[in-house]
């Protein structure tokens, strides 16, 4: 019986994460969306500093990390293939694993390490050093000061990290290809672009932006929840990073399963 | 003289007035019914130990708490009731200094001073650069613009958040601990702030504190707050020739008697130990 209540109690709570969750998110849209038609600011230049943060920041690490990946795919699918004879289709396996899979989670997970945690470190500080208050006495909201422009940078810059990661993932593909499967590296692109249908990149498109949204709430959440004192910045940020990766996971699986029975490849 | 909340000229109209203040964090009543009024153009110092609920007190009256119940008109409009909007109509007559400064870290000096004329009026970057200026010169501060926060010293940096305080040209200016962390010399510098602002704009000033010395300074009255209630509230004059006990031991600074047994070693804890919320202001 104590089970039963324990697990009702928990499933609660996480209901009630996921509620504050999409009512910050709702504030942020409003702030970004509808606020801006009634005389407020759109504070685009903040947008635009956090996606210089987010994304350009981003792209030699998530470079290095994704072009690995691709490789690494390529020498899993070779395994299994080669004792078919069907090398050739090493392409084909990489481009589709890493536009409707791999390329848009590497890229959240890379997000929520650099900038997930950043969000939770930097909301949570100005919480303990009383900047978030002071925000709130001079009539500033926090959440369209600080958490609305996040949003927008990242709703932006996630997709776009993930073209990137999957042009990445592909390229690392072609280096098993070229050096190992009688591919020529122009040989190698071309059957990858062939292999892939328009859905197989927005479906991964799609993911990225839920991505990007979650990653942001549960960062922003996360850093205004801290409480009194530096060390709870340091918890802040922690929980940040394992919420974001569980519920990125989650997202995944609800819109992969989504797709799946939305239009059968 | 007790928890009388009349006003020392009666015929003034109250800036701020607060009926039967009670705050909650949680379970735990923090302000049990707190009453008093501050007229235009006075400094009144609220004095009270660690976990007095002054803090409380004052994060209620610039809107950062939620009355539980009870009444908090300021300028004609009741915050507990008051919707988002009206709340940031009053914010904008308000300026307040935080405990640390609060400066955005992110920004210059400047940048700091200039936010809220750049979020809430349309004025010219121009004509904002003017008011920047004589805000900055006001707290002693002229050519500081383009400094980090990190780059100003403790005194400095209070300075630089008074300068923030000023730039929506509040009808009402709050300090939290505006000498807490500071040198002697620094916090006196701090004291003859205050007294600047009092004198030239005739600024309605309340300020949170435990320096006894710049209390009495500053003060035009005085409230002692202890465990949630007024203990007293009158002119330093009044404050000086009280003979309630609890005022005399706060000014005489007579340490609480030693803790003799076990029981009441762990009444103390129980019943006097400060919220961590409050004690989250008590840095510095």
């Amino acid at each position: 019986m104590e089970i039963v209540s324990h697990i009702a109690g928990s499933t609660l709570d996480g209901l009630g994460y996921i509620g504050s969750l999409a009512s910050l998110g709702a504030r942020a849209a409003y702030d970004t969306l509808v606020a801006p038609f009634h005389g407020k600011p759109l504070r685009l230049q903040r947008a635009i500093s956090q996606a210089m943060d987010v994304g350009v920041r981003a792209l030699p690490i998530l470079s290095l990390i994704t072009f690995f990946i691709g490789l690494i795919l390529a020498l899993q699918a070779a395994y299994e293939l080669r004792q078919f004879g069907a090398m050739s289709a090493v392409a084909t396996a990489v481009a589709v694993s890493m536009s409707r899979e791999l390329g848009p989670l590497i890229t959240a997970i890379v997000v929520i390490g650099r900038s997930g945690s950043a969000f939770a470190a930097e909301i949570g500080t100005m919480k303990v050093s009383e900047e978030i208050d002071a925000l709130e006495t001079m009539a500033i909201s926090p959440v369209s000061f600080l958490v609305a422009p996040k949003f927008l940078a990242m709703m932006v810059m996630v997709p776009c990290l993930t073209i990137w990661a999957n042009a990445m993932g592909i390229l690392g593909g072609s280096l098993f290809g070229v050096t190992q499967a009688d591919f020529t590296f122009v040989r190698y692109v071309r059957a990858s672009i062939d292999s892939l249908l328009l859905r197989d990149v927005t479906s991964g498109l799609v993911k990225s932006v839920m991505f990007g949204i979650t990653i942001t709430a549960v960062g922003c959440l996360e850093g205004l929840s801290t409480g009194a004192g530096a060390e709870q910045v340091g918890r802040s940020t922690t929980r940040a990073v394992v919420v974001s990766i569980f519920l990125v996971v989650v997202v995944d699986l609800f819109f992969t399963t989504l797709f799946f029975f939305a239009g059968s490849r | 003289m007790t928890t009388d909340h009349t006003l020392p000229v009666p015929h003034l109209e109250p800036v701020i007035s607060l009926r039967d203040l009670r705050v909650n964090y949680g379970e735990r009543e923090i302000l049990h019914g707190i009453s008093f009024d501050v007229v235009r153009g006075e400094t009144l110092v609220i004095l009270g130990g660690s976990g007095s609920g002054k803090s409380t007190l004052l994060r209620t009256l610039v809107g950062l708490e939620k009355p539980n119940s009870g009444e908090i008109v300021i300028r004609g409009r009741d915050l507990a009731k008051a919707s988002t909007a009206e709340m940031d109509e009053i914010r904008r007559k308000i300026g307040m200094s935080f405990q640390g400064g609060a400066l955005f870290g992110s920004m210059t000096v400047g940048e700091n001073v200039a936010l809220p004329l750049r979020e809430h009026t349309r004025l010219e970057d121009s004509t904002i650069e003017i008011i920047l200026r004589l805000k900055l010169q006001q707290v002693g501060l002229e050519g500081f613009e383009y400094y980090a926060p990190s780059q100003l010293s403790g005194g400095m940096k209070k300075r630089a958040a008074v300068a923030r305080a000023l730039a929506m040209d509040p009808e009402i200016l709050f300090f939290d601990e505006p000498s807490a962390g500071l040198d002697p010399i620094i916090a006196a510098g701090i004291d003859q702030l205050i007294l600047q602002l009092k004198r030239a704009f005739r600024m309605t000033i309340i300020v949170v504190t435990h320096e006894l010395a710049s209390a009495f300074l500053i003060a035009d009255r005085m409230l002692l707050i202890d465990k949630g209630n007024i203990v007293a509230i009158g002119t330093t004059e009044e404050m000086r020739s009280s003979t309630q006990p609890r005022v005399r031991q706060f000014l005489d600074r007579i340490a609480e008697p030693e803790i003799s047994g076990e029981m009441d070693y762990l009444q103390m804890l129980t019943a006097d130990r400060p919220h961590p919320q409050s004690a989250a202001g008590k840095r510095g």
